[in-house]
């Protein structure tokens, strides 16, 4: 889930804490409610810094500690907010057989950032994911909606290039 | 009534190479010449051959045009569907005859296959109930309701040998047997669409392909056990399964076959979604069940079994997507019928994801008891560029390395597992010559590391122990002896680990090491690696009598390692190489080589 730094400070508005607030009423009662709300909080605000934790903490009346320790385990969950433009590649094995590891570092190397990571203009962030299930275009990244497939390392530099 | 029907594939491979536009344009196209009408365009589910998506059909001729793009569109309109004349360039080439068109079912990728699980996958619009409800959907549920006692239908699920296709090969209907036989005033069925293997996308394809059978069979496994609520467990990286699961969710409840008194007889059966968040170990059951209670998806020690004190502490059956497809079918067809394919003790098909170094990427079903040779060669289409097979991976992390010399034994659970592998929910990844089996132990260990949970110490620990250990033989440093204690530790792992996470997490490394030993002896004391992956124990060297002296390397050279004067042929110092590879991509006349 790349390092647990907040690189940039929380700037959540009232119309998200109102939304996280209906979500949470919502749901309150539901059996094991607390991994919904969560993925909906994550869909309001775009991560989960600890600013929203305290608030699910406090409305659920669950320890921050509970919340913590969820959010950390599952990987959809990020402490940092993503960039504008969010590059996902493909480590599944079908991937990574093809090569989808050099691509990777490539990016690693091309954003100067690591696995999890945000560029400083926030608009780039990567992270390496599991499988798709586009095997058949194998090796593949994403960029937000966009797919691409059957990559070469050389394709790198034309697919940022769109989004620069 | 239409004269034609369009079928475009809308599966995940197929929309991800762009089929959302060519239907987009197939509607304006068919609108624009007037047949709207007359010819139906219908989104479905996985074709299977997804190496050649995007995917179209049409009816009623059968005609399967593959790689279709945009620009295609308007030739398919009013070259096909207007004049009747095929568009031969595109045809699936085994389908193209002299003639005219051979038959799909003919040709190398299907004749073999068998589709039960995966029946109205590309056949019918997933989105809609009525084309579920047309090719005998929901009808293994009124039967079951009006004609048979839950007994009977447990009693139907044990004749006809279903085990379960996530990976275990546990039994079904002794599963459900189990949880019958525990009164509770609560029970749970759940749906374990947590399909984590990296490679595995048959689940994912049967939840886009054809969601109402996953519905059915979790409402006749509610039937037969006594529960009222069933949950599913679906990856959230399956937008378009989620999507699709929740449409046909409530269209179900519309339609009055989900929610109270279904078919008239006062069963109460409904189902809700719950979305994973991206945890390997959430596959395992207990730790599916832990999560959907809102916690850290661990695992649990059993006993107690989740068929006694399962979800929120109420008897619980959790059960595959695949293995929940294959019930209608066996209640309508006769659990005789079901038994009738497969192996002794292994009934049925299995539904297989090929991936890697293979032609024919894509989804395939086949008997029990096919060979892997079939599998890979015939329905695969074999290796392409001429590369030589080493290695077949089944079962994910969990499993191993299958060599040449097993290829002719059929697949089944009990079989895999005496070579070393393991089914798993069915991924089969295939590699070549240009695969180092190290590196890919190397590859899942660090998938095993990442994954691992962290409550028991021999998973939490020894896995990333066995990460360190391949790290070493991978950057040279690795020793004969550390093979030894590599594969003692393997066997702690399986012996004391909590779940089956860990338990099989070794079986990468115990396989590898048992077929492929030479390749780790050649990294340990050769300091080489075959396949020539693993970076540190590479050489790139310059073929001093194909070098032209043109300069370029060692002015692209990012340590300055390579030096020559012009026309002569250059030199890399070694000590100063940085195995980047950027000299080998560029030279001009292939003089550059790694060793």
């Amino acid at each position: 889930m790349g390092s647990q730094k907040n690189t940039v400070p929380f700037a959540g508005t009232k119309e998200q804490e109102a939304a996280l607030l209906k979500v949470i009423a919502d749901h309150k009662d539901d059996k094991g409610a607390l991994m919904p709300i969560l993925q909906k909080a994550q869909d309001i605000y775009g991560y989960l810094p600890i600013e929203v934790q305290s608030i699910i903490s406090n409305e659920m009346n669950v320890p921050l500690e509970k919340v913590y320790g969820i959010v950390t385990f599952y990987s959809q969950f990020s402490l940092n907010p993503k960039g504008k433009f969010k590059v996902s590649v493909c480590l599944g094995t079908a991937c990574y057989v093809k090569g989808s590891g050099d691509i990777f570092n490539k990016l690693q190397e091309n954003l100067g950032i690591g696995d999890g990571d945000c560029t400083a203009d926030g608009k780039f962030s990567l992270e390496s994911c599991r499988c798709i299930g586009a095997c058949g275009l194998a090796p593949v990244l994403t960029v937000n909606e966009d797919v691409y497939g059957k990559l070469t390392v050389d394709d790198i530099d034309g697919i940022l290039a769109k989004y620069k | 009534m239409y004269r034609s029907h369009v079928l475009v594939c809308g599966g995940t491979g197929c929309t991800s190479s762009g089929s959302p536009k060519i239907i987009e344009a197939l509607q304006t196209e068919i609108k624009k010449n007037g047949l709207s009408e007359e010819v139906a365009v219908v989104q479905t589910g996985c074709h299977g051959l997804c190496a050649l998506g995007p995917i179209m059909i049409i009816y009623p001729e059968a005609t399967f045009y593959t790689l279709v793009t945009t620009e295609d569109i308007p030739e398919i309109v009013t070259e096909h569907l207007l004049k009747g004349r095929i568009v031969t360039r595109l045809l699936y080439k085994e389908t193209a005859e002299d003639e005219g068109l051979n038959s799909l079912n003919e040709t190398d990728f299907y004749k073999k296959q068998h589709r039960i699980a995966l029946r109205n996958c590309g056949v019918i619009n997933p989105e809609n109930i009525d084309e579920y409800i047309a090719t005998s959907g929901y009808e293994a549920l009124g039967k079951v309701l009006t004609e048979n006692t839950p007994d009977q239908v447990i009693q139907s699920i044990l004749d006809s040998g279903l085990r379960g296709r996530g990976g275990g090969g546990f039994p079904t209907g002794l599963k459900w047997k189990l949880a019958k036989g525990n009164d509770a005033d609560q029970k749970y069925v759940c749906c374990n669409a947590d399909e984590g293997d990296p490679g595995a996308f048959m689940d994912r394809s049967v939840l886009e392909g054809d969601p109402h059978v996953v519905l059915e069979a979790m409402a006749i496994a509610g039937y037969a056990i006594g529960a009222s609520q069933g949950y599913i467990y679906v990856r959230a990286e399956y937008p378009i399964a989620v999507d699709r699961l929740k449409i046909a969710i409530n269209q179900a409840r519309e339609y009055g076959l989900l929610g109270k008194n279904i078919f008239n007889t006062g069963f109460d059966f409904d189902i809700d979604l719950r979305l994973g968040a991206g945890a390997f170990v959430c596959g395992e059951e207990t730790a599916l069940m832990t999560s959907i209670e809102g916690n850290r998806g661990e695992p649990r020690p059993r006993p107690p079994f989740p068929a006694q004190k399962g979800l929120f502490m109420k008897p619980t059956i959790l059960n595959n997507v695949e293995t929940y497809a294959n019930i209608p079918q066996i209640i309508l067809n006769g659990p005789e019928w079901f038994a009738s394919m497969g192996t002794e003790k292994s009934k049925g098909t299995k539904v297989f994801a090929l991936g890697g170094k293979i032609r024919n990427t894509g989804l395939v079903e086949v008997p029990m008891g096919t060979t892997l040779r079939e599998v890979i060669d015939v329905i695969g289409g074999g290796i392409p560029n001429g590369k030589k097979f080493k290695a077949a991976q089944t079962g994910g992390p969990s499993g191993g390395c299958i060599p040449t010399e097993h290829f002719d034994i059929p697949i089944d659970y009990d079989n895999l597992i005496g070579i070393g592998s393991m089914m798993g929910s069915g991924g089969l990844i295939v590699m070549d010559e240009d695969n180092c089996m190290v590196d890919i132990a190397k590859f899942f260990l660090e998938f095993t590391v990442d994954e691992s949970c962290g409550k028991c110490t021999p998973c939490r620990i020894g896995t990333k122990r066995l990460q360190e250990m391949l790290e070493k033989i991978t950057t040279g440093n690795g020793t004969l002896e550390d093979l030894d204690k590599m594969e003692e530790l393997c066997y702690y792992i399986k012996e004391n680990a909590l779940c089956g996470l860990g338990q099989t997490a070794p079986n990468p490394v115990l396989s590898t090491l048992r077929y492929f030993r030479d390749e780790y002896i050649a990294h340990v004391v050769d300091k080489k690696c075959p396949s020539g992956v693993c970076k540190a124990l590479l050489s790139y060297v310059i073929d001093a009598e194909a070098c032209k002296g043109c300069t370029l390397c060692s002015r692209i050279c990012p340590s300055g390692a390579i030096s020559g004067k012009v026309k002569e042929a250059h030199i890399i110092d070694q000590s100063k190489c940085l195995k980047c590879g950027a000299c080998m991509e560029k030279c001009r006349f292939g003089a550059i080589s790694k060793k």
